[in-house]
């Protein structure tokens, strides 16, 4: 723990003198002052480098091994896009520069809203929204403002059974009452139950497709007919887009909202959870109440200012970030666009169904998929005869870590007892699917045998098991302040 | 192309597995009315051409080469960032990871966020921080909504030396949830204004929410007002600079419930404007209503320390509409970035920063504002910002500073009495030479 660390008085790097001439403290604040010192690391250099060394150690990444997270496709995050967003004219640029500064980030902004509309169908995106979550939140009030313009006050949200838990709550945020529609028996949105709940109150519904089963609502078009048909619209959750980016675009299948997760589908890194990014799109018929600012290209002559940023739009929903939504996130999604082009987002696409899919099938035999049909860049497996052994899907995924692989999503969606939520992007070589397949059966067999070996994994990890109950009752979210701070 | 590594053997290896004999079977269920759209996209380059097509475009952009020739701020600001915190950011375990779901896999990423919290507990003097959050301005409405939340009122009051964009965020949440705004004037003395803002407290606010430093970079005691906003059962919300913690009264202190704030200051760099790192402090009675991811401490099976997310029940993937926030994964990798760097400055450079951008500032506002047909907006203390008037069209002035200086922030957008003023942001970059040339060049553009 790095505030255990260190010596009282001992430093890293200093700050230069003050060459201005100096004046009391006391004075030029007004006395306004904090009684004393902020208790932090009295570090070497030396000694913070190498704590965070061991720290990484200690914490599985994608760089590390096959991270088959079902839902956050953990692909490969390409070296060359972290190069080009740290170039000092691109991260060096402050956000308040007058707009003759920022025209080369402003162009490839334009440039990118421009590509998200063509791989999409969409008309106009926004790419002020930081993450997936707050895409939803952006995207629920558009809609909500988009209804009241028109002058119904619709109240209710739709959302499957089997959606993201942000759904709802974006929704809620955004002020809507939020109810569910069932699944049916092929893992697809119940239509009946659809046409049940559907009424001129009904605002939207907000759809992941494919679902978080990994399964594309085959009826989308007939479940579109019906959303519009009594006035309502479709919000598309883009968490699943590397499924089908390249082969099928969510304004054809009806949809009139929709964000993308560029952390997951264009290949930016996690960050161990952020910073992510999650740009909105919309029909033309929704375009005037995207977030400002907007680029527009100016509308007076300057040679030197060709675009501008413009609060000029009066249905907008109005600001939703800071300043314009996590720039260095998006510059790495751009590079990665212009790099595969069409046919190799087609392609990335194509190879993470079929990835997936031929996972499904090597595990079939000790974990069955939830639902049996083709899958598309992930599915849903469940532990099969294990559950028997009273062996559980948290001790599969703890096996895992030993193995050497990330465990997938667990858990979740909540309508599959035990799921196991496998994706396992595009990027992995077959030979590292091949091995996972190898490790799932293996720990199958083995847990088979003696089911008490699996219920004490993990066993190569600094910890085991962790107490999470005693986490949450004690609830213990910072260190304690050392009574000497020259502790070892 | 795409970092796909197969070769066509490899997936005729799998589709035989499969039983299907092309990987169009597999995307069957899209209706083929809508199944592979031409897609009209640049051709795809390689590495190289992706680079040099990158580069063209950074050229377009001019920004200071020297860091000593910005004084532009407004909520974020160019300060050094040492190498060794690069270093930590561009570890690979921590930055393609995701979210600490597998604790055990994940103790690096979970214990770094741990310290993190502990580091934003301590320099705002409050009990608890949580994990981070978008940024400064989206922080302000999740406190925004956690005061509305423990209150159960739907009314928050604030003036106008709180920073414009992050007022605008409050505008557009409020809107969403169909709670009150009270926007009240900003005060002409900033000493004045816990005073002022208290007399509109009344019982049914929610929140009442105080920058400082303000955004025009003044500095004020705001406990009285905490103690008002308390006898009316409201909560005291401050957005506060990171960095002007290292000196100022903190919001723990003054009496605050809830401290946010951008933390862009804290080792972040510049990105025109994302991704930043939105936190948030509060008094423990309120760690319950808070928004985003916590940490906890606790054991594993064999009594070793070990750190997992914790109070889930809050959180939209248990909770579901009843959730404290939508919010889920947000800015992990940039709360690292600042507790690194918080433990690279140490406790005796956090202080050191503070103190040079106040001196620093002082004497730019004492050196510009001797400019002659320049006033000085606004008396009192002031940390590391401050306004000028002009009394000249300020649009003129940057095109009149050439490309590789960066004068400051316009505030005639915001401020209609301010509109031939600028506000000025001075940190450790401005050396003496940068100040004194500065006012050279501002005297001879009001010359001219």
């Amino acid at each position: 723990m790095i505030f255990e660390k260190g010596v009282a008085g001992r430093r890293t790097s200093q700050y230069p003198a003050a060459d201005v001439p100096e004046e009391s403290v006391e004075r030029l604040t007004g006395g306004v002052l904090r009684s004393s010192p902020a208790e932090l690391p009295e570090m070497a250099e030396i000694q913070v480098i190498r704590h965070y060394q061991e720290l990484g150690r200690r914490n599985l990444s994608v760089d590390d091994a096959m991270y088959p997270l079902g839902s956050c496709t953990m692909k490969y995050n390409p070296k060359v896009n972290e190069a080009v967003a740290a170039m000092g004219g691109f991260a060096g640029l402050h956000p308040y520069v007058e707009f003759f500064r920022a025209q080369g980030t402003m162009a490839l902004l334009r440039d990118l809203e421009d590509l998200l509309c063509e791989i999409t169908g969409m008309r106009a995106f926004s790419l002020h929204p930081m993450a997936g979550a707050h895409g939803e939140w952006v995207g629920m009030s558009i809609i909500r403002e988009f209804h009241e313009a028109s002058g119904s006050g619709r109240s209710r949200v739709l959302v499957p059974d089997s959606c993201h838990g942000t759904n709802p709550a974006s929704a809620s945020m955004a002020g809507f009452a939020v109810e569910s529609v069932k699944t049916d028996d092929r893992g697809e949105v119940d239509i009946d139950d659809l046409k049940a709940k559907l009424g001129d109150d009904v605002a939207a519904i907000m759809l992941t497709n494919p679902n978080t089963l990994g399964l594309f609502e085959s009826r989308i078009l007939e479940i579109a007919d019906l959303v519009h048909g009594c006035g309502g619209l479709l919000y598309y959750d883009g968490a699943n887009f590397n499924a089908i980016f390249g082969k099928c675009r969510p304004a054809d299948m009806g949809f009139d909202v929709m964000h993308l997760n560029i952390h997951k589908t264009f290949a930016t890194p996690h960050g161990g959870g952020g910073p992510g990014s999650g740009p909105v799109g919309v029909t033309s018929r929704l375009e005037p109440f995207l977030p400002v600012p907007r680029i527009v290209k100016n509308p007076r002559v300057d040679p030197q200012t060709p675009l501008v940023w413009s609060m000029d739009f009066d249905k907008s929903v109005g600001r939703v970030a800071g300043f314009f939504g996590n720039v260095g996130v998006l510059i790495k999604a751009y590079v990665y666009i212009r790099m595969l082009g069409a046919a190799g987002l087609r392609q990335a696409s194509e190879d993470a169904v079929l990835a997936a899919n031929y996972l499904k099938e090597r595990l079939r035999p000790h974990f069955p998929p939830a639902y049996d049909r083709s899958c598309m860049h992930e599915f849903v497996a469940t532990p099969g005869a294990l559950t028997e052994k009273s062996v559980r899907t948290l001790d599969v995924a703890k096996a895992l870590i030993d193995r050497g692989f990330h465990p997938p999503t667990v858990y979740f969606p909540l309508i599959v007892a035990e799921a196991l939520m496998i994706e396992p992007t595009e990027t992995e070589t077959l030979e590292t699917l091949d091995r996972f397949a190898d490790a799932m059966c293996e720990i199958a067999e083995k847990a088979t045998a003696d089911p008490e070996w699996i219920h004490g994994a993990p066993y190569s990890t600094p910890v085991s098991r962790v107490d999470e109950t005693k986490a949450a009752r004690e609830a213990v979210l910072t260190a304690p302040i050392e009574e000497s701070a020259s502790a070892g | 192309m795409g970092f796909v590594p197969h070769v066509d053997g490899e997936r005729r290896r799998m589709l035989e597995a499969l039983g299907a004999g092309s990987v169009e079977d597999l995307f069957e269920d899209i209706p083929a009315s809508i199944r592979n759209p031409r897609l009209d996209l640049p051709p795809p380059l390689s590495e190289l051409e992706a680079v040099e097509a990158l580069k063209d475009l950074e050229a377009l952009n001019r920004y200071p080469v020297r860091g000593g020739d910005y004084f532009i701020g407004g909520g974020a600001y160019n300060h050094h960032v040492p190498a060794a915190v690069g270093a930590v950011t561009s570890i690979p375990s921590f930055y393609t990871a995701y979210t600490p779901y597998q604790a055990e896999a994940s103790q690096g990423m979970l214990q770094a966020i741990f310290e993190y919290q502990t580091a934003i507990a301590r320099i705002t003097g409050l009990d608890v921080s949580n994990a981070s959050l978008y940024d400064g301005g989206t922080a302000c409405y999740e406190a925004c909504a956690l005061a509305m939340r423990q209150t159960r009122r739907r009314h928050v009051v604030f003036d106008r030396s709180v920073n414009p964009h992050y007022r605008e965020l409050l505008k557009s949440y409020a809107h969403n949830v169909k709670a009150e705004i009270t926007e009240l004037d900003h005060s002409q003395v900033a000493a004045d204004s816990p005073g002022r803002i208290a007399e509109r407290v009344d019982d049914t606010a929610a929140a009442v929410i105080v920058q400082n430093p303000d955004f025009f970079g003044r500095i004020a005691d705001y406990s009285a007002l905490a103690e008002a906003a308390h006898a009316r059962g409201a909560l005291l919300v401050m957005i506060v600079n990171p960095v002007s913690l290292g000196i100022l009264k903190t919001p723990g202190e003054m009496g605050a419930d809830v401290a946010v704030g951008e933390g862009q200051p804290l080792g972040l760099r510049l990105n025109y404007g994302g991704p930043y790192l939105g936190f948030m402090a509060a008094r423990r009675k309120f760690m319950r209503k808070m928004p985003g991811r916590l940490v906890g401490q606790t054991v594993d099976e064999k009594g070793r320390r070990a750190y997992v997310l914790t109070l889930q029940a809050r959180e939209q993937h248990i909770r579901r509409e009843k959730a404290t926030s939508n919010i889920c994964s947000n800015e992990a990798l940039c709360a690292l970035t600042a507790v690194a760097h918080l433990a690279t400055i140490g406790k005796r450079g956090f202080v050191d920063v503070a103190r040079l951008c106040l001196q620093k500032a002082h004497y730019a506002r004492m050196t510009l504002g001797a400019v002659e047909g320049v006033e000085l907006v606004f008396e009192g203390p002031h940390f590391n910002e401050f306004v000028l008037r002009l009394g000249k069209p300020v649009e003129d002035l940057f095109r009149a500073m050439g490309h590789s200086f960066e004068p400051g922030i316009r505030l005639d957008r915001w401020y209609d009495g301010l509109s031939d003023c600028l506000l000025v942001a001075v940190t450790e970059m401005n050396s003496k030479q940068h100040i004194d040339e500065y006012a050279r060049r501002l005297r001879d553009w009001l010359c001219n």
